[in-house]
This record gives structure tokens, sequence and C-alpha cells, in this order.
């Protein structure tokens, strides 16, 4: 099925006609209205009647997650506050969070994607959808919950945590479709399985999946643990949150990129080129109809390739292959970004501690869990057992509410985490994925 | 009336604890007494030595992590009833122990209890109020 037939299988020539005039719109519309776009403009010296084609979109300066720091928390909006029904945020790289806006206008763009995305997965009228995505600043509990919404599909707003009564309440409301990151999905399987229930006495057909990578190994595991259709899905609040583009239920071959909204482009990190369609690079976006918080060349950091042959399900919208990795080091711990340097800023804020400081990732079972090795300076240190353990909860403290995940907190001797040479090893991640 | 002592940060791994006395040995230290407190995760070395400044600076040499302060030792009656009736006049005093370790002296006659406090004056005031014998720095590292 498909929720939206004209856009979703438009022939190219009349997408990219679309795709234009609505290019030539939102640049115009920042040029006039918010300042770091106009003054990254004017310093390229490029004016929005330059973009005279889809090629000229290579013009234009890139925007980074530093732009959108240094004017935080509103710089970036491109209508007035009072415009603006709804705020999200994200990580940021340090103590400041990455906030987003919609108008009323773009709520509804978004629930109109979301349908189309959750009709891409095979859901429709008549579902019941177990959302398990966070609600509140993060955009995965209520990007689902309106797209569920518009779809006509009944929401169990559940969100995350308390995993046996999740199971409890996907019995007894008869779920069909879960919507969570993968690895709670595995959580749920492992919960299930330990409880001795099987999973056949649910009603679960479909899962849709995204807010961290997976790979085809594991989605293998979640479709044969649950005995449902995993499907993959692609997303981050820069650009509007989840929604940005999803695999079909038909073949499950990439991600159909809502292409009448967003442009990809696929750049080397390193030259900052546009690279040619199927190479494999950095993801950067344009968003063409985003009213309150439009970007232009986002720069995502994800690593992937376009993949531009027609698909089977119908859809014409060009597809990007699953997330292959990183141009920087943010971590997805359960769904959630972090980034080293919202780490080590925590730590630096803390008398005594010294910046020299390792993060080791694992997963145990299905769920991923951080250690942040601190070493015990002298300053720190004390010979009373209740002053060492109070310093490193109070770390693990001023942690969780940093970056909104918890982590544990060792203490180590001084000079057990290696010192290299030029950049340090700040991270070992030893999930496999 | 107070006896220096000394900390060291241990990592919960085999042959930590080999080591710092490997170091003391090799830098002709003599350890008096020692107490390890440790958690899943750690622990902490408190050792009274003959010469604190020398171990201080090898067991820093060696890239440990180490604390000085300044502990209470006391002698203890070898008789039921001895250490109690230590605790009861601090309890008295209202002092809080931070943690404690005994040793056994040489001679047999006494035992020897080593006191951690917060409040050291308040406590050596309650302690000499109770007649109890405090020994000095120099008693206790040439045991």
């Amino acid at each position: 099925m498909i929720w939206n037939e004209e856009y979703e299988t438009m022939p190219r020539e009349a997408l990219e006609a679309i795709q234009l005039k609505r290019l030539q719109g939102v640049v115009e519309r920042v040029y006039a209205t918010v300042a770091p776009y106009r003054k990254k403009m004017d310093d390229a010296g490029v004016r929005p009647s330059d973009i005279k084609k889809l090629e000229d979109l290579k013009k234009l300066p890139f925007t980074t997650k530093d732009d959108l720091r240094d004017n935080y928390p509103f710089g970036m909006f491109a209508v007035p506050l009072e415009r603006v029904v709804r705020v999200h945020a994200s990580s940021g790289t340090t103590g400041k969070p990455t906030v987003v806006g919609y108008t009323k206008r773009d709520i509804d763009t978004w629930a109109e994607l979301m349908a189309r995305t959750l009709t891409c997965a095979g859901v429709h009228r008549g579902d019941i959808v177990h959302n398990a995505y966070g609600y509140g600043l993060f955009t995965g509990g209520l990007g689902f919950h309106y797209g569920a919404e518009r779809l006509g599909a009944t929401v169990i707003p559940i969100s995350g945590g308390n995993t046996k009564r999740q199971i409890m309440i996907m019995r007894d409301f008869g779920s069909t479709v879960l919507t969570c990151t993968p690895s709670y999905a595995l959580n749920i399987a492992e919960v299930i399985r330990e409880s001795g229930l099987d999973p056949s006495g649910l009603k679960l057909r479909v899962g849709i999946f995204g807010a961290e990578p997976w790979s085809e190994k594991m989605r293998a595991e979640i479709e044969r643990q649950l005995g449902i259709d995993a499907i993959d899905i692609y997303g981050l609040s820069e650009i509007i949150g989840p929604g940005v583009s999803v695999e079909c239920i038909e073949k499950k071959e990439g991600l159909h990129i809502f292409e009448d909204h967003f442009i990809p482009e696929i750049i080397d990190p390193d030259t900052e080129e546009v690279l040619p369609h199927g190479e494999t690079g950095e993801l950067v976006f344009t968003t063409l109809t985003k009213e309150a918080f439009p970007v232009i060349r986002y720069r995502t950091r994800d690593i992937t390739r376009l993949i531009t042959e027609p698909c089977t399900c119908g859809r014409t919208l060009y597809r990007m292959e699953k997330i292959m990795g990183r141009t920087d080091d943010m971590l997805i711990i359960r769904g959630v970004n972090v980034f080293p340097s919202q780490i080590e800023h925590v730590l630096m804020s803390i008398e005594g501690v010294e910046p020299h400081y390792q993060i080791i990732v694992d997963r145990e079972g299905a769920l991923d869990v951080m250690e942040i090795q601190v070493e015990v300076s002298e300053q720190i240190f004390s010979d009373e057992i209740k002053a060492l353990e109070g310093l490193a909860k109070r770390i693990e403290q001023e942690l969780k509410e940093s970056l909104a995940v918890s982590c544990r907190v060792r203490l180590v001797e001084p000079k057990t985490i290696q010192r290299s040479e030029g950049k340090a090893k700040r991270v070992i991640d030893k999930r496999k994925i | 009336m107070k006896v220096e002592q000394i900390s060291i940060f241990l990592e919960n791994k085999s042959g930590r604890l080999a080591e710092v006395t490997r170091i003391l040995a090799d830098a002709g230290i003599n350890i008096r007494a020692l107490s390890l407190a440790d958690t899943s995760d750690f622990g902490i070395l408190r050792l009274i030595v003959n010469e604190t400044e020398k171990a201080k600076a090898v067991l820093k040499e060696n890239g440990f992590t180490v604390g000085k302060n300044e502990v209470i030792a006391v002698e203890v009656p070898d008789r039921p009833g001895g250490l109690a009736g230590i605790l009861e006049a601090l309890s008295g005093s209202n002092i809080n122990v931070e943690y404690m370790y005994a040793f056994v002296e040489r001679s047999g006659e006494n035992a020897i209890i080593i006191f951690r406090f917060d409040e050291i004056e308040k406590a050596i005031e309650a302690l000499q109020a109770a007649g109890v014998r405090i020994l000095k720095g120099e008693e206790v590292y040439s045991l």
C-alpha cells in the first residue's frame, strides 16, 4: 500500500520540478529570515537567485551541528516564536541540546510523512500500534504517535521502560505493530522468552525500528524471535524526526527518502565534494517544506549511499542504504545520541577530575551498557570508601542528567587509560550489531 | 598524639597488592600496620610504615595514587570489655569512627587499634578524658 500515490510514485521529472520550486522557495525564506544563513551565503557570495537548477544546491554552504549550537536555542528558527507550536531537542556536542521547532503546518507535514512511513512498512487502519519510542523532547514517541493517528490506526502511547508491563499490555490489547529501537525489540523478545511466554500468543505482525544502527543479522534475529517483519526507519530531529526515510515491506532493501520534502546528497566528508549517485559518503539533507526550522545542506555525519534503481513497490523515490557508520565519534546508547565531548564536558566540571577517561560500550543481553572509566587523581582520592563511592555516584548522576541516559562510572588507577599520540582513544565499542 | 597513615588506591586486579609490598620492600620500608577496604571495583590500602614520606614518594614514582592523613593509635587492654570501654567513651562524646583496624603488639601484652576520625582533636580529648593511652607517632613507627 502507498499512502500518497501522487507524490510517492511521481515520475522523476515532475518530482524534480517540484523539488526545484520548493528549494528556491526555502532558500529565499532562510536568506530573508535567518541571520546565520544569510551571513553564510553572503560570505560564500551566493544569492537566492543563483539557484536556477537543482545542481545549484551545491553552491550553498553546509550547515553543521556546530551552527545549531552557536545559535542555541532558537537562533536558526525561520518564523517568530509565536508561530512555533512545538519544540523538540536532541543531544548537542557539549552541555546544551540541539533544539528544533515546528509550526502547526510542520506538525501536519510530519504526521503525513509518518502516515506514509507506517503505510510503507505495511501498517494500516485497524492496526494497534504499540509505540515504545520515548515520548518527550526526543522526536521518536510523538512522531510515531501523530503518524499512526493520521493513518487511522490505534496508538498505545506506552513509551519506554517497564518491559514486563509492556508485554502484558501488548498481549491483552492485541498489539499488531511494535515501534521502538531495534535493541529494545530484542530485549522485549528476551523478556518474553524468560517469562516462559509463547511469542505466537502475541498478535504482532510488523515492527518499525530505528534511532540506532542495526545489521541484517539483527533483523533476522528480531524477525525470528518475535515472528514479525522488521522494518528499518531513518530520521533525525534536525531534519524533522522519524519520517525522513523508511524501508518498504515489499523489498526491505534500502530506505525510501521522501524526496518531495527532503533533498539528499552524498558528499566526501573530507573534500566536501558531492559524490555521484551510488557512491558511499556522508549523507546531507536539505529540507524543502519545513517552516519553523528549515535546514540547508545539513551534514548528518551518517555514512550511506543512494540507490536510484526503481523499486518493485512502485515508489519512484530514491532509496538510501542502511546506515553504515558515522564520520564523527557520536555513540548511540539505547537510542540516545551521545557525544564523547558531552561526557568530557561533565567530567571537567567536577573539581579534581582529570581529563583522562575512557568510554566502554557493550551490550548485555540486548541492552547497551556504557561504562565511563575515570582515573583517580590525588585530588579526588580519599582514604574512605564512602567518599570515593559518593564521588562515582555523583559523576553518574551528573552524566545521567546531561546525557539523558544512565551509565556506570568506574574509578581506575592513574595511567591505566591508554595515552595515545595525537587523538586519544576515548571509546571502546564492544557491541556486535 | 597523631600517627601518619598513607592510603593507596588499588583496582581490584590480581597482583596489585603484591606490587605495592614489593616496591616498599625494595625501598627498605617496613610496614607496621595495614588494612584493606574494598568494594567490587576498587580497594583502598591503608598503611602505617616506618618512613611515611619515603614510602609515599616511591609509590608515587611507580604510578600509584597515594594519600596521607592522620589517625590515632590507641592501646587497648587485652581483656574482655577493653575495646567496648573505648568505644563507649567515643560515642558518649558523639564522635563518629570513620574506620578502624587492629594489630597486636609484638610483646603480645596489649592490642593496638588505629582509629580514623573526622574530628580528630575532639576524639583525642574524649579518649584522654577516659584515661585511654594514645600512642605517639614514633612509638608506632618503631614498633
